[in-house]
Formats: C-alpha cells, sequence, structure tokens
C-alpha cells in the first residue's frame, strides 16, 4: 500500500499521484519575491497571523501543562505544509517551536530561507524544504507534534489524500490547524469577485471557487480519517482596516483545529475505523503532546 | 552571551536597543526587562555617561525632583522600583493650590477619597531604584555605560533585503551592535530622531527655571503643592518634607541669571514676595473677579474653595541653586520602521503643568504593552504594524496636553486686563466645576 507514496525521482511538480496542482505552482512562482511586503500583495496574509497564531498558540497552551510564557512553544515540532515564504512559520518559530516549512515552490522556500537568514534564533528553529507532502511522509512518519495548513487546501489537488498524509506525518493525538474558504455564492462574490478583480486585496487568479472546500465536507473527510474536530470557527476580514476578526459566520473563511485519534483509537465518531492505507503504528500510549 | 553568527564580522544582535539611559530609558528598558514574555529576548540599554553608584543616599536633597503621578508610579511598581523608592525617600501631596498673581482667582485640586494625588521625588532616587531593578534582570538586560551611540544605519525597507535588515548602532568607542528595534530615549536634542530624519515642531521659551532646595520657616504639614502664576512666569514649591520644599520657578533668563547671582537671603525674599505679594493686583479685576465669585456662589455655593496659605521661606540650602532653559517640542513621528521615540526625544514641555517625565512614563506603559504583545504573537518587534498603535494612542494622548500647557503658558504670561480677566474667569469657573477638575 505504500508504493502509492514511494517516489524515486524526487520531482518538484506534480505527478498523478500527489496532491500538488502544478497549475497552482505556477501562479505562486510568480509572486515569489512579493512575500514579505507587509503592505502588498500579501498584506492580508501578513495581518492574518494576528488571529491564526495566537489561535495555534492558546489551542496548545491550553492542552499543555508544562510551559514558560517566555517560550510558550518550546519543544513543539511543528510542519508548515504550503509555507510559501515564511510568513507563518517565522512567528511559530520565534514563539519557541522547531518548525519545517515544505512548499513546492523552490523561489517560496528559496526566498523563505533567506529572510529567516539574519536571525539567529530562525535559523536554528525554522528549516525549510522545497517539497510536496507526499514526498516527506516516509521519512516523517508519526514525526509532528502539530500540522498546521493555512490557506492550502483550497489549491490542493485532492484533498483526501492530503489528509491521509498529514495523519500519516503527525503523531497520534497530535493537531491539525487548517484555514480556507468556504464554497459560497458569498465566497464567490465576495472572495474572487471582489477580494480578487475590484479590490486586489487578493492577487487576481489565486483562488478558484470550484477548489473552495465548505466546512461540512471538511470535517466529513477529517472525521473519516482518523482526525476529531474540535474547533470550527468563523474568520472575517475588514478591508478598510486591513485586519481579521473572528466571526460566527463560516460563509467566508474559517478556521478548524483537529486532533489526531490517539494508537488504541478512541474513536469520536461512529463510522467504522477507515480500511484505506492508512498505517497506524503502535505508539506507546499516553504520549502527551 | 556570545554572539550567534559565526562568521566574525557580524556585530551583536539584541532584540531591543534603548539609546538613553536616563529616567525613561533606564525605565523602559527595566520594564522590558521584567516582562514574562521578553524571558528570553535580549535588550541593551546604552547610556554615555558612567554608571553611578546611589549606594546611599546624601542627607541633602537634590534639586532636581520631578512630581510623579499616580499613574507613573503603577509603571514604577511593575518593574519593580516604586518599592525601593518608597525605602529611599518622597513626599506624597493630596493638594494642589494653583492662583495668579493678578487677581485672587484660584483653582485647588485633590481627590475626594483623600489619596496621594501624586508624589515629589528627587530623581536621583528613581535613578537609584531603576539601577537595582535593572542589576534584577541583567540575565535580559546588558547596561552598556561610558557607551555614546554616535550613527546609526537604518535598514532598507524589509522585503528588499540582500543587506542586514537590522538597525546598526556603532558607539563612540568603534564597537557595533545590530538591533531588531531601536527606542530612542536620549533627550529634547535626540540624536535618534535626528539620525531618523523626523522632523520636530520646537520653540525655544523665553524662559528659563530656576531650581533650589528651600527650608520652611517653620514645620507643617507639608502635603500641598503651590503653584502662582507671576507675569514673569510660574513658581512652585513642591514639598520634600515637614520642613523642606523644591522651588521650580520659570522666569525670564535675565530674571533667571539674577536669582542665581543673589545672595541667599535676598533670594529668600524674592521667593517670599512672589507668593505672597499682591503688587499685581489692579482694583478692576479685583472687582470683576469679586463679582464673579458671589456669582458662582449663588449658583453653586460649595464651588468657591477655602484658600489655603502657602508656608514661607527661611532659607535655602547653599549650593543648590541652579538654572536650566526651557522649550517645548513635538516630534511630528514618534515611530518609523524598527525606531521609536519615548520621553523628551518624542515632546519636550513646559514644566508648569509638572507632566514632563509623566508622559515619558505614559509613553513607555504604552509601548510595552504592545511590545509584550507582539512578542507573545511570535511578531517581528521592528514592524511597524504594532509601533503605529503605540504611536497613535499616545500623540492623541499628548498632544492636547502639550498644546493646553504651551496655551497656559502664553495666557498667564501677561497683565494685559483682557486676558487677565479671560483667566481669573476661567480659572473660578473651573475651580467650581467638578468634571473638568476630575480630567485633568
Amino acid at each position: 500500500q505504500l508504493s502509492l507514496f514511494r517516489f524515486t525521482v524526487k520531482r518538484p511538480f506534480s505527478t498523478s499521484h500527489s496532491s500538488v496542482d502544478s497549475k497552482e505552482v505556477k501562479k505562486f512562482q510568480l509572486l515569489a519575491h512579493k512575500w514579505w511586503d507587509e503592505e502588498g500583495e500579501y498584506a492580508a496574509l501578513h495581518s492574518m497571523n494576528d488571529i491564526r497564531v495566537p489561535f495555534i498558540r492558546d489551542t496548545l497552551l491550553s492542552m499543555s501543562s508544562n510551559y514558560h510564557l517566555g517560550n510558550p512553544l518550546s519543544g513543539i515540532k511543528i510542519l508548515d505544509v504550503g509555507c510559501g515564504g515564511g510568513l507563518l512559520s517565522e512567528p511559530l518559530g520565534r514563539l519557541g517551536a522547531s518548525v519545517t516549512g515544505i512548499d513546492p515552490v523552490e523561489d517560496n522556500i528559496r526566498t523563505a530561507d533567506q529572510h529567516k537568514s539574519f536571525d539567529p534564533v530562525l535559523v536554528k528553529r525554522v528549516q525549510y524544504k522545497s517539497s510536496s507532502l507526499e514526498e516527506i511522509v516516509e521519512e516523517s512518519m508519526e514525526t509532528f507534534d502539530v500540522i498546521v495548513a493555512s490557506e492550502v487546501v483550497e489549491h490542493v489537488a485532492d484533498l483526501e489524500m492530503f489528509i491521509k498524509c498529514c495523519s500519516q506525518v503527525l503523531k497520534p493525538e497530535g493537531s491539525l490547524f487548517i484555514t480556507t474558504i468556504n464554497k459560497t455564492q458569498l465566497s464567490y462574490v465576495l472572495g474572487i469577485v471582489v477580494a480578487e478583480k475590484i479590490m486586489g486585496i487578493v492577487p487576481e487568479g489565486t483562488h478558484e471557487w470550484e477548489k473552495f472546500v465548505p466546512p461540512e465536507e471538511l470535517e466529513r473527510l477529517l472525521e473519516s480519517n482518523g482526525f476529531s474536530v474540535k474547533t470550527v470557527s468563523g474568520m472575517l476580514y475588514n478591508p478598510l482596516s486591513g485586519s481579521w476578526s473572528w466571526a460566527e459566520s463560516t460563509s467566508l473563511n474559517y478556521a478548524v483545529h483537529a486532533v489526531k485519534s490517539g494508537a488504541q483509537a478512541q474513536s469520536h465518531s461512529t463510522a467504522p475505523p477507515p480500511e484505506t492505507d492508512i498505517q497506524q503504528h503502535s505508539a506507546t500510549a499516553g504520549t502527551v503532546p | 552571551r556570545a554572539p550567534l553568527r559565526s562568521a566574525a564580522s557580524s556585530p551583536p544582535l539584541y532584540d531591543v536597543v534603548v539609546s538613553g539611559g536616563g529616567m525613561v530609558g533606564s525605565a523602559m528598558a527595566a520594564v522590558l526587562g521584567h516582562d514574562i514574555h521578553f524571558h528570553d529576548k535580549k535588550i541593551a540599554l546604552l547610556e554615555a555617561g558612567p554608571r553611578k553608584e546611589y549606594n546611599h543616599m546624601p542627607d541633602r536633597y537634590s534639586n532636581r525632583v520631578s512630581s510623579i503621578s499616580p499613574g507613573s508610579a503603577t509603571l514604577l511598581s511593575s518593574c519593580g522600583a516604586w518599592d525601593h523608592i518608597c525605602s529611599l525617600r518622597l513626599k506624597p501631596f493630596r493638594r494642589m493650590q494653583v492662583w495668579d498673581a493678578c487677581s485672587e482667582a484660584m483653582i485647588t485640586f485633590e481627590k475626594d477619597d483623600l489619596d496621594d494625588m501624586g508624589y515629589i521625588v528627587e530623581n536621583d532616587v528613581i535613578m537609584s531604584a531603576l539601577t537595582k531593578q535593572l542589576d534584577a534582570v541583567a540575565d535580559q538586560v546588558e547596561v552598556f555605560y561610558s557607551s555614546k551611540a554616535v550613527g546609526y544605519t537604518w535598514p532598507l525597507p524589509s522585503h528588499s533585503c540582500d543587506t542586514s535588515p537590522w538597525v546598526q548602532v556603532e558607539l563612540a568607542d568603534g564597537r557595533r551592535l545590530q538591533t531588531k528595534l531601536l527606542i530612542g530615549a536620549d533627550g529634547h536634542n535626540s540624536v535618534v530622531r535626528k539620525e531618523a530624519e523626523i522632523k520636530n515642531i520646537e520653540h525655544q521659551y523665553d524662559q528659563s527655571a530656576v531650581v533650589a532646595t528651600l527650608h520652611l520657616s517653620e514645620a507643617t504639614d507639608n502635603n500641598v503643592a503651590w503653584q502662582r502664576f507671576l507675569p514673569t512666569g510660574p513658581i512652585a514649591l513642591l514639598p520634600l518634607s515637614d520642613t523642606a520644599s523644591s522651588l521650580v520657578w520659570s522666569t525670564s533668563h535675565d530674571h533667571a541669571l539674577e536669582l542665581v547671582a543673589m545672595d541667599e537671603e535676598s533670594f529668600v525674599d524674592s521667593i517670599n514676595s512672589a507668593f505672597w505679594s499682591n503688587i499685581n493686583h489692579s482694583d478692576f479685576i479685583d472687582t470683576a473677579g469679586a463679582m464673579f465669585r458671589s456669582a458662582i456662589s449663588l449658583l453653586k455655593p460649595s464651588g468657591t474653595a477655602v484658600r489655603q496659605l502657602p508656608p514661607s521661606v527661611a532659607k535655602v540650602d547653599p549650593e543648590s541653586r541652579a538654572m536650566f532653559p526651557l522649550g517645548m517640542g513635538h516630534a511630528t513621528e514618534y515611530v518609523q520602521h524598527r525606531v521609536a521615540l519615548i520621553g523628551d526625544a518624542a515632546h519636550r514641555v513646559h514644566p508648569l503643568a509638572g507632566q514632563g517625565v509623566n508622559l515619558g512614563f505614559g509613553d513607555i506603559a504604552c509601548l510595552a504593552h504592545h511590545l509584550s504583545a507582539a512578542a507573545f504573537n511570535g511578531s517581528d518587534l521592528g514592524s511597524l504594524k504594532h509601533l503605529l498603535k503605540f504611536e497613535t494612542e499616545r500623540q492623541r494622548h499628548n498632544v492636547s496636553l502639550i498644546a493646553a500647557t504651551d496655551v497656559l503658558k502664553r495666557l498667564y504670561s501677561t497683565t494685559l486686563a483682557p486676558l487677565v480677566l479671560l483667566r481669573t474667569w476661567g480659572l473660578q469657573a473651573t475651580n467650581a466645576l467638578p468634571p473638568v477638575k476630575v480630567r485633568i
């Protein structure tokens, strides 16, 4: 069953068995050098840190009993999938985590590496790799305490496979954080027409409405692949103030926190355990992240 | 700690460098050093002067004192400095009486609950406490004494980086530092502000302040701060103990030179005369003022307070007389990418409101709050995003106070009847109106 994930030649672009979409890769290559302009094309992603970093940080702190507020994520291994120029990897690294950022676009990784290179703390804590998620699965089985996939799942070719890979590289009871965009009429009007074509909040052509993911579908896929969904919360961007806030409604942007079930799968859902090709290693029970 | 980059040429990198080790710079470094989210961060404080030992306080009071507001006391408490100050010496005051030389108009301030309105503390006492608290966080804060910063190199905007994104600081002895955030606390002639090319609106008043330590004629419950507006400028008596007070007399440069040069007896006479004499009163103003007062007492019987008499002065501490020129200044920007200004570097104000150092401590409380949140969010400390929040909050607060102080200074610098009448009635009205008084 593992043959599905084995590659003899490492390629940055997709094959038919990858969750990486080659058209998407090309789109991001053009903007690789724009990542770190806080007022530029990626301004909305920069300001999203103001809510997604506290969301990740506080969720992890609430699950832990032993931390220091000067270095709250110390000792936690995080995988940032689709890290882009490292906008989210850097703050997580500054908070003490060991971060591995992966992205299929080599130019993004180059930008990310260059940006962190002047800060010795980040050089130590954050590593980048040009790779798809599938390509690291083999060497990273159950390696990470946390996976962050922020503004990524709306770009992947095969969402279910992506989730299965996440499960494979995540330790039992590890956390998965996702932020993405819902597939609604509203998200078409505001997320594509207004955001891309009219106001230029998002570079044009970044998103395809067809690939947006409704939270119900995401939850279903997560629950049927060994995850227990703990939190789903709407997010709202205010283009006038340039800032994000939490919202009641998930019709536009939303965030999800899910936890991979422990080794002796204490099942949270009533569905039968998945019979697809996820190998559950029998990790020692009772390990607390 | 050893520099973390193996390349020998790279200067040590700090998270925050505070330039200027006066009361405001030292307090900024101490507050950050005690912040839990800065536990693993590296802070440097640059002070041009040598380290002063404050092992024991001299019996004589120092002639440089500050009026510390309760808000500032809270800030100093948060970094553990207030306890030291209390164990050294300070004088709480409960009341402030402010009146005009040209009329009977008077305004008194006091808190309803008879709490302390503020504290008169010698600047040396504050510095001693802050030095102790900096020693306590030596793991976080490295203090560089006798280290004057002579040059700054600013980074290019963050996204166009092949060169170092940090601020480069060059010291007089050739040593270099790098920092993610530079805080300029280097006074009203701030080098940081000038090198950052931040425009400063400034104005030299045609006044100097004369300071001295005075001994009162008789011991008294010395818990009132007195200020009288003379046509030449305000004279203030700030309590130090039951028998001593500190003088701050703002007056013309020439008069200030005279005051500092004259013999001690004449000096004491000048002070007493300034507080007690009525030669600037005119019948017209007195009558108009009295009429207004009776009008108020009809509408609001409690609106005219009892006038207390200021203490009289017997003698001045020899060699405690000094003078310094006064001016006003306000930086058009408090922040830039990787730079923030606090204290007199950002704003300079006339001492008549007793606010100078309190504005600086207010800057610290606000900036430390934003930096602490930024650190806990894993943000780049030098990012304009949170620095601008600090600037907006503080400019909003400071500009109105500085403008009001400037207006008051000008309003009270004249004997012209219409303006005297205006300010007389204004003062009387303000004294009668609780909401306005409380705001102040």
